[in-house]
């Protein structure tokens, strides 16, 4: 039979060896196992993750067979912790599970302290003033939590964590790191090496575009005082002068250098996210500060110090039409160079850290490495506390998502899914889930909402008549696709967060099941 | 807070949405248990595929309140499924993906039915797809999604003013994925637009110069695919590679570290040997989640009517925070597959031979090897060749009197088309209109002939 590692390979092409090993250490808790907890934890467990511990102390009724694929009829009557755990075993046996009976709300209630086992808790199901502790307890504890409910057709996630840093963001489309605007002398001397007007027209038309822009844009700026084309007139001269250069129609590296010559145009420096960064309080580190910080803090010396203000050279170069040989050697330009400004990074960081009262060299090699090639894309990530949100949540932004077509469905279930925990406080259950006495529950909710609107803030906004009537229909039902679609949401951010690569949401997705404009907000 | 005094159904959290009416419904929202019922015991899904998706979507679908389902995907089991096919386990590897599929679900899911198909979407005959209410795909390829696409289209027929009959209308849910990313649409044949009328969603794959190849390498992947698509050739005249054969991808990985040695390029893996030969596209669980969720969900909208459909194609990606959008698309009235058909004008003294030669050369076509259908009855079937004999005599025959003497009616096409020299099979919805002959009998009467 083939190694068990086989299995990841799919998943292993995404986020790695180190990505796989962070995840098979991780801990996770999940609060509630209806479908909503048990489909998030089921991609996790297929995913490899190291354990996972299911808290529920409801037991099985006939209605979560309809709703539930971890459950069937022998479960009737028992734990439903226990058949959920005893499935999610079964799909992956590396994983260690184990169940604990008990409800959710108790264990808030009386020992916080169980959480602080956790490397992340998936809290399903949960009501307001239970959302409100458990977040409390698992920021004290620096525990990482994430919320996820479905209500009907509606449904939302939620990660609540002080400070998310991410080296590996990898984005889609992220320009590659060719330096055109601001060449170094290495990547100068290859470019004036190489002869434009060579005569023998296969050699002419393997030329690597690279060195093509860098010695027209040096030609450029000699003739105009230093300065690269700006204005639009200048940058069509510009790509006139490589047009000129054509000798023959299948010249691809001219028509490659024309396509990327907006390279040579483009602003110096770093972006302004980077910027935010950088300049970000926590950059100013002390003994307590993260790796990350401490690494940021050298980058923003190198950035203030070494030439030009960039980030250190990323290293890697887009494949071009050229010559094996050019493409060959500008590569071991541009990684020499890399390789140059990482270990300037290096030692900066080492200085810090010495500074700090930290071994020099407590930071890796390769994590300082893996943090100069990804400096551009650093992202830095922060949750407010949910009692913050709900209760000083952003009025501009809650106005212009109650105004916006686009997103008012999905803002209204956001307050109504609030709307409804506040009525199931005063009543004792939620609006629509017994039968009868549609007309009055759907006048109660409407009055809740209203009286939750006008406390934060948002006098006279109302939601319309049909979204209200319809958070009624739903009556808290746990739909199995509702669900399914937020626990695959659920679990692909959870793995963001483990393996700390890609960029977890923000705000607070919210999902639209009736036209599919789900958001997310940021209140 | 459990309503004790009711007996329990496990259609609970269902009920709410099947037998209460709303206001953001559907069209033709009835709600009320006779409605739910049917759908349990009436309603069938033919899901296609049996793998990342497919799984998702029998699950999903079984426990939307769906009793009835079918499931066809021709592939076996293999280990680098295991990370997201749920419902397999490393004991199922080499077992056909449908069967094992349909019995895990059953399994769990008491009172569901799914029949499974070990075949090629191709070797079903279009009676078979014309049985189903809804068909949902959890297909990998573009060439798959075509196919079905005309299936489904192909039952689609028009009214004398052009619009399409609603009963002749057969729902499709289409989803896709790709690592974080992926799609769900719908498409209601002649009303939304098909798979056809947006084809140019699908960017084309990339394909590297063969001068790249041959003569300045500069990549990893370049270094694999002149071994895999040059040097395989040249070394294994006449034995075709087969990527399935550990030896023949470990014979393409060495002569690619070999290439790659030679020109001083790093990179070659065997890990990205596998990838860049085979196109693998990296998969997770979670995506193939989400995407089937929608699917279902939307199967459900339309199959009940219980909420709005999405209207009509959403993309998702989760790279970078969770990214969706939803697009109207509009349908393209010219589309060769669900539109009203390729009109082709005959004179009545046309043999069926010499039409299928015309069907081969007509630029919109480009069909070769035809079998031919008339509402169901084989004019001529190219296999199996009991068929082919049964049916040979009919070639001499002109096509007006096979038909039945109809001045117009549709026939439907399947054979291989050339398609930028790249022949796929396909099916083709032909609008066949006889010369010189009175049109009395209008479109409406000819469909139900």
């Amino acid at each position: 039979m083939a190694e068990p590692k086989t299995k990841y390979d799919r998943q292993l092409r995404i986020w790695g060896e180190q990505g796989q090993s962070a995840l098979e250490k991780a801990s996770i808790c999940l609060l509630n196992s209806g479908p909503t907890g048990s489909e998030t934890l089921k991609s996790l467990v297929l995913g490899g993750v190291g354990s996972i511990t299911v808290v529920d102390g409801s037991k099985v009724e006939v209605g979560d067979l309809g709703n539930n694929f971890m459950v069937d009829e022998s479960s009737i009557g028992q734990s439903k912790a226990k058949c959920v755990c005893l499935f999610l075993k079964e799909l992956n046996d590396a994983v260690k599970a184990k169940f604990v009976e008990e409800y959710p709300e108790e264990l808030i209630e009386t020992n916080p302290s169980f959480f602080s086992q956790f490397t992340l808790v998936v809290a399903t199901q949960l009501v307001e003033e239970s959302m409100v502790k458990l977040d409390r307890i698992c920021r004290e504890a620096n525990v990482m939590l994430i919320f996820t409910r479905s209500y009907g057709l509606t449904g939302l996630v939620r990660i609540s964590v002080k400070e998310h840093t991410v080296i590996e963001s990898k984005p889609d489309h992220f320009l590659d790191d060719l330096q055109l605007n601001n060449p170094w002398p290495e990547l100068m001397s290859f470019a004036e090496a190489i002869d434009l007007n060579v005569q023998d027209p296969a050699a002419h038309k393997h030329i690597p575009y690279v060195v093509i822009l860098v010695k027209t844009a040096h030609e450029w700026a000699k003739a105009h005082g230093g300065a690269l084309p700006s204005t639009r007139e200048e940058k069509r001269e510009f790509k006139e002068l490589l047009k000129g250069r054509i000798i023959a129609r299948d010249e691809d590296n001219y028509k490659e250098a024309i396509d990327a010559s907006f390279k040579v145009f483009a602003p110096q420096g770093i972006s302004t996210d980077l910027q935010k960064i950088i300049h970000d309080s926590s950059a100013e580190v002390d003994s307590n500060s993260s790796d990350f910080w401490v690494m940021v803090a050298a980058l923003k010396e190198f950035i203030a110090n070494e030439d030009c203000g960039e980030a250190p050279l990323e290293g890697s170069i887009p494949d071009m039409t050229s010559s094996t040989d050019h493409y060959i050697n500008l590569q071991k330009i541009y990684q020499a160079k890399s390789e140059g400004d990482f270990l300037i990074v290096e030692q900066r960081v080492k200085n810090i850290l010495k500074k700090i009262g930290r071994y020099p060299n407590s930071i890796s090699k390769a994590t300082i490495k893996s943090f100069c090639k990804n400096a551009r894309k650093l992202r830095v990530c922060r949750y407010p506390l949910i009692e913050d949100e709900f209760n000083h949540p952003s009025l501009p932004a809650l106005q212009k998502y109650l105004t916006d077509e686009d997103y008012s469905m999905a803002v209204g279930f956001y307050i109504l899914l609030r709307a409804v925990d506040r009525y199931a406080a005063n009543f004792n259950s939620f609006p629509g889930q017994f039968e009868g006495g549609m007309d009055e529950d759907i006048s109660r909710l409407k009055t809740t909402a209203i009286s939750l609107l006008n406390d934060l803030g948002c006098n006279g906004l109302t939601l319309t008549e049909d979204l209200i009537n319809e958070m009624c229909r739903f009556g808290a039902a746990e739909l199995h696709s509702v669900a399914a679609f937020i626990g695959g949401i659920a679990s692909q951010e959870v793995i963001k967060l483990i393996t700390k690569q890609f960029v977890p949401m923000c705000g607070t997705y919210i999902f639209n099941g009736i036209d599919h404009k789900s958001q997310s907000l940021t209140l | 807070m459990a309503d004790s005094t009711a007996p329990q159904s496990r259609s609970r959290d269902l009920d709410k949405l099947l037998l209460r009416p709303g206001n953001l419904v559907g069209p033709n929202f009835d709600p009320g248990t006779e409605m739910r019922d049917d759908l349990q015991q009436y309603a069938r899904v033919l899901v296609v595929g049996a793998g990342g998706l497919g799984c998702e979507l029998l699950k999903d679908l079984a426990l939307s309140g769906f009793r009835n389902l079918d499931v066809i995907d021709m592939d076996r089991i293999e280990v680098t499924n295991l990370n997201r096919q749920f419902l397999f386990r490393l004991e199922d590897v080499g077992k056909p993906k449908a069967e094992v599929a349909a019995k895990r679900v059953m399994e769990r899911v008491a009172g569901v039915n799914i029949v499974p198909h070990f075949c090629r979407i191709e070797d079903k005959d279009i009676e078979f797809y014309s049985d189903f209410n809804i068909i949902a795909l959890g297909l990998d390829s573009i060439e798959a999604r075509s196919y079905i696409n005309a299936v489904a289209c192909s039952f689609l027929e028009y009214d004398s003013d052009d619009n399409p009959q609603e009963e002749t209308i057969k729902p499709m849910v289409d989803g896709g994925t790709e690592g974080f990313k992926g799609h769900a649409r719908v498409i209601m044949p002649g009303v939304t637009p098909c798979f056809e009328c947006t084809i140019w969603l699908f960017p084309p794959q990339v394909k590297f110069p063969l001068c790249t190849l041959a003569e300045t390498p500069r990549t990893a992947a370049h270094c694999i695919e002149y071994a895999h698509l040059i040097k395989w050739d040249e070394v294994h005249s006449g034995n075709a590679f087969d990527p399935d054969n550990p030896e023949h991808m470990k014979w393409v990985y060495d002569e690619a570290v070999k290439r790659a040695e030679l020109f001083g390029i790093l990179g070659v893996t065997y890990s990205l040997t596998q990838g860049v030969v085979k196109n693998i596209i990296p998969a997770i669980a979670s995506t193939n989640a989400i995407i089937s969720a929608a699917c279902a969900l939307e199967t459900l909208k339309i199959a009940s009517g219980c909420s709005k459909t999405l209207s009509n194609y959403l993309t998702y990606n989760g790279v970078e925070g969770v990214h969706s959008k939803v697009t109207e698309f509009v349908k393209d009235k010219d589309c060769l597959v669900c539109g009203p058909g390729i009109l082709i004008e005959l004179d009545t003294s046309v043999t069926l031979q010499k039409f299928m030669d015309m069907l081969e050369e007509n630029p919109k076509l480009l069909l070769s090897k035809a079998s031919i259908t008339h509402h169901g009855k084989n004019l001529y079937m190219q296999a199996p060749p009991v068929l082919e004999e049964m049916t040979r005599s009919n070639l001499c025959v002109p096509l007006y009197e096979l038909m039945g003497r109809v001045p117009k009616d549709i026939l439907h096409a399947t054979g291989t088309i050339n398609n930028d020299n790249k022949k796929t099979s396909g099916l083709r919805k032909l609008r066949i209109v006889f010369k010189g002959i009175d049109g009395v009998t209008d479109m409406d009467m000819a469909g139900g002939a």
